[in-house]
């Protein structure tokens, strides 16, 4: 099972993940951290695919991705 | 469980200044990505800009000295002449080096210097409220320009890849964007290429990045990016303009 980890407080809410992920499963959480920044959040970890498009096009470095031996 | 993918190790804990979607956090990224797979993090020196990336030190995890406004490659050059042990690259804005540093980059690249120049090219002044640079595009509007850039007025923008590809002592000279994942990894490549020359000891190799400056332009960060890709590229085409290896 893939595990995407997100580091929330230097989510700076650009918003550029959610437009390059091909299975649709990041959205802006509508909750904000602790510079005032809509943080980007995870829906569904199962149905990722692993490609690493976000962790290659987030400027802030907040994705931490693994998977299962 | 294995990880897939994680932060580099030559980046720190610290969170950036900058503006969200800018890219001076992907090209940080890719400069320690590529440090980390060479394992050159122990030996490495690089030089800071003025403009936005001045506060390189904080975020890059191995030694970073500070240079006067545009004489990065000049210190750069002090640097690896007297340590060529150390692995010595700058990092530099369009304002920063096409403009009152165009001396300095211009000679040091002549001279072929075996350092590395990662140059991040956002078309304006970023830092100081987005005025008009040397590589700002024509009719391009910016705070000093606010009816877009008069070539007839104000010149036209410099190709700097390309000029330093002309110059018979560079080892490598390309222009990569980051705006979509395949690019990305192309500029990643294109970086880490830089740096394995200077261990090969080829000389002077010069990386240009198309980089957004969402705030100053106006734009989202998603909507700069697509500015990227059809603006600016079409005035600043990708390639590599240079290469002593013939791109192997």
């Amino acid at each position: 099972m893939p595990k995407v980890l997100i580091n929330t407080d230097r989510c700076k809410g650009c918003g550029i993940c959610i437009t390059v992920c091909p299975k649709k499963i990041l959205r802006f959480s509508g909750k904000f951290n602790s510079y005032g920044y809509n943080y980007v959040e995870c829906i569904d970890e199962n149905l990722c695919i692993l490609c690493k498009s976000c962790a290659l096009m987030c400027p802030d470095v907040i994705f931490t991705l693994k998977k299962d031996e | 469980m294995k990880t897939v993918y994680e932060k580099p190790h030559s980046l720190t804990d610290n969170k950036t200044i900058y503006c969200p979607g800018c890219n001076h956090g992907f090209v940080h990224r890719l400069v320690a990505e590529a440090i980390d797979s060479l394992d050159l993090r122990e030996k490495t020196v690089a030089v800071a800009p003025v403009g936005c990336a001045v506060l390189l030190y904080d975020y890059f995890n191995f030694d970073v000295v500070e240079a006067p406004h545009g004489r990065a490659p000049a210190l750069a050059t002090g640097i690896k002449r007297v340590r060529p042990d150390l692995n010595v690259f700058t990092y530099q804005g369009d304002g920063d080096l096409a403009s009152i540093g165009m001396a300095e980059i211009i000679h040091a690249a002549n001279r072929g210097e075996n350092i590395v120049v990662v140059f991040v090219n956002n078309a304006n002044y970023g830092m100081t409220g987005g005025q008009m640079a040397p590589t700002t595009l024509p009719g391009q509007k910016t705070t000093t320009t606010p009816f877009g850039r008069d070539t007839k007025h104000d010149g036209f923008p410099f190709r700097m890849a390309e000029l330093i590809g002309s110059l018979p002592a560079v080892a490598y000279s390309a222009r990569v964007k980051a705006t979509s994942p395949k690019h990305v990894l192309a500029a990643g490549k294109a970086i880490k290429k830089g740096f394995q020359n200077q261990i090969d000891e080829k000389g002077f190799s010069f990386i240009e990045v198309l980089s957004t400056c969402p705030t100053n332009w106006g734009m989202d960060p998603v909507k700069a990016l697509k500015w990227v890709d059809d603006a600016m590229e079409s005035y600043y085409p990708l390639g590599t303009f240079k290469d002593i290896d013939g791109g192997k």
